[in-house]
């Protein structure tokens, strides 16, 4: 190979390259309306499944020393079975919350566990159908598999159980535990086997207009229309955001760069929030006004 | 100022209010199920989803105000999974489950469990032949510490005694039944999700469980006992069994809907038979339920041969038929 010649050939020729995915699927309900929902991303969901698993282990302890408690009471009472029953309890709680924890609480209207309901995911069926129980339970029995078979022999290390076999299991549950960065759904093992997914379905709390403050502000302070050509709807949502953030720099930077851009020499006693909010107010005003005559400016390269 | 008023603003002002109030209905339900609704606001909660799902439709095209799509998309889909996620009541459920669905997708396994049922039992006889002829094949299926003491080693009258145990005064039998059932339950919910991994785990499991009981029952053939031994074993060793070959079938048809999933794609094929399969397993789970306090209770209080084997036929020809006798189909 020599550098005389190199052979021009063009790299990547036919295929596109696909934009990255940012989770967002469409969603369309019987009645034709996409409801855009939103995949849960990786990190929200180890989140969740770390806060769920503290909490189990929190309930253990109280549980432990609830069955201490009880073991101390009876026998003390002068009964034989005092440590029996404490174990009874240990042993039944255990296994009940190792299993219907997440069962129990997918199971109901809000599908999500507490540590899910924390992250605002929730759980649903694939096909847009009802989560059956069937599905519920599927997806955590393969948990089983993924979680705590490798977990059993990391932590049966002193019993004789040799670093080969735990060094496999460490590979095992590597393997099931990077297997949602694999897939585009980012589907676990468990959703894959009970057709399920992990959506991302956070509260939203209704605020106010910001147009309606906009044009309550200032009394109106009237924009050239060549003024208000200046920006699309892009440019609308970005300012919307710096509006409800409320970050002082950023209003006061936005508010500069606005006015240098339409050539704003108007009265300065404005102050910055309130020109933003009015600028918002006359921007919306006119590309709604627009959008009803059929045509979305989708940003300011958009030519009028 | 009447006429710089948004449209977008007037729509938001004619329809807010019926938002709050499907939002305030959806917050009561995600709390405590439908329940918490009467009659009235149960009717309403439709006609508002899709009231709010055509404001949704309208602000996407007439509106730029990104907080309001964003709240109202967040509103239809919580509503939407309401009024099209609700089920019926639990106990409904429950009774349908016991009724039907359970015995229902034993059935249609019916295939998985022969072969799994089948691998047991090749198992089974496999460890008898091999420790018949050599005892020390026994150590090879089964651990020391289950044996506990119970190896070719041990005189006829030591085994002779295991099986008629008097239950020590500190080990009380509930801890007992308590522990087997966690046990078993644990480890056929681990046999169905192994089979994920295309059956063959799961395959291995139910062979080795055939052959730790062929060793045992061999090691009691060889002294005499084995008319004693199987009233031991089986008395709870019938629902126990039955239910961990079930757990194998729902293993195996997972895996073989994931490495020969036919006509449908590999993931819609496994989400078919996981769902079924874990109808089988909540099933499961009661049976060990049963197996377990037969195992914990009945074993250690009847020590009569002719009882306990009596009480093994009675289950396994309950469970057979209630399992396997044809259902109608589901009534209107």
């Amino acid at each position: 190979m020599t550098a005389a010649a190199p052979p021009v050939r063009p790299r990547r020729p036919l295929r596109p390259r696909r934009p990255p995915d940012d989770g967002w699927r469409e969603f369309v309900t019987p009645e034709g309306v996409d409801l855009r929902l939103r995949i849960a991303s990786y990190g929200e969901r180890c989140a969740a499944f770390i806060l769920d698993g503290l909490i189990i282990l929190g309930v253990l302890i109280a549980l432990s020393l609830l069955a201490l408690l009880a073991a101390w009471r009876i026998t003390a009472v002068g009964a034989d079975f005092g440590g029996q029953a404490a174990l009874v309890i240990w042993m039944l709680g255990a296994f009940l919350l190792r299993n219907f924890y997440f069962i129990g609480f997918e199971m109901r209207p809000g599908s999500a566990t507490p540590g899910k309901r924390a992250l605002g995911l929730r759980v649903v069926a694939r096909d847009g159908g009802r989560l059956t129980a069937n599905a519920v339970f599927a997806r955590n029995a393969m948990r089983e598999l993924e979680v705590f078979l490798p977990a059993n022999f990391l932590f049966s290390s002193g019993l004789g159980v040799d670093g080969g076999l735990i060094a496999l299991g460490a590979i095992w549950s590597g393997v099931f535990v990077l297997f949602p960065l694999f897939n585009r759904d980012r589907l676990r093992l468990g959703d894959l086997a009970a057709g399920t997914m992990v959506l991302k379905t956070p509260r939203r709390v209704l605020r106010p207009d910001l147009a309606q403050d906009g044009q309550a502000m200032v009394g109106g302070p009237a924009f050239t229309e060549t003024q208000l050509d200046a920006y699309g709807v892009k440019e609308l949502h970005v300012l919307e955001d710096v509006l409800r953030r409320a970050d002082r720099r950023t209003v006061a930077e936005v508010a500069a760069r606005i006015r240098a851009k339409i050539g704003w020499d108007a009265p300065l006693e404005i102050s910055d929030k309130a020109f933003l909010a009015a600028y918002y107010a006359g921007l919306r005003a006119r590309l709604e006004a627009r959008l009803l005559f059929g045509h979305r400016r989708a940003d300011k390269f958009d030519r009028p | 100022m009447a006429e710089l008023q948004l449209k977008s603003h007037r729509f938001r002002a004619e329809r807010e209010a019926d938002w709050r109030r499907l939002e305030t209905l959806l917050s009561r339900v995600e709390k405590g199920g439908a329940r918490k609704l009467n009659r009235d606001e149960l009717v309403e909660m439709p006609v508002l989803y899709r009231q709010a799902l055509s404001s949704l439709s309208m602000a996407r095209a007439i509106s730029l105000d990104q907080g309001l799509i964003g709240y109202l998309e967040s509103l239809c889909t919580r509503a939407y999974f309401f009024v099209y996620g609700t089920r019926s009541r639990p106990l409904e459920r429950i009774a349908g489950f016991f009724a039907r669905d359970w015995p229902r997708a034993v059935q249609a396994l019916w295939r998985e469990t022969l072969a799994s049922g089948g691998l047991m039992i090749a198992g089974t006889i496999g460890a008898f032949i091999l420790v018949s002829r050599d005892p020390d094949w026994f150590y090879g299926f089964i651990p020391q510490a289950m044996a506990s003491g119970r190896d070719p080693t041990a005189s006829t009258t030591f085994l002779h005694d295991t099986l008629y145990q008097q239950p020590k005064l500190h080990e009380t039998l509930g801890a007992l039944a308590a522990f087997l059932f966690t046990h078993n339950a644990q480890i056929a919910i681990f046999a169905f999700a192994l089979g994920f991994a295309l059956c063959l785990p799961t395959a291995g499991l139910m062979l080795f469980n055939g052959c730790m009981l062929g060793a045992f029952l061999a090691l009691f053939a060889g002294r005499g006992l084995a008319f004693q031994a199987t009233g031991w074993l089986m008395i709870h060793g019938v629902t126990e069994l039955f239910a961990v070959t079930l757990a194998g079938a729902a293993g195996f048809s997972i895996g073989w809907a994931v490495a020969f999933p036919g006509e449908r794609t590999r993931v819609d094929a496994a989400a078919d038979a996981g769902r079924r399969g874990a109808t089988v397993m909540a099933g499961v789970i009661v049976m060990l339920f049963v197996a377990g306090m037969l195992e914990g209770f009945a074993r250690q209080l009847i020590r009569d041969d002719i009882v306990r084997l009596s009480i093994a036929a009675g289950s396994a020809l309950a469970w057979g038929l209630y399992l396997y006798l044809p259902r109608r189909a589901r009534p209107a």
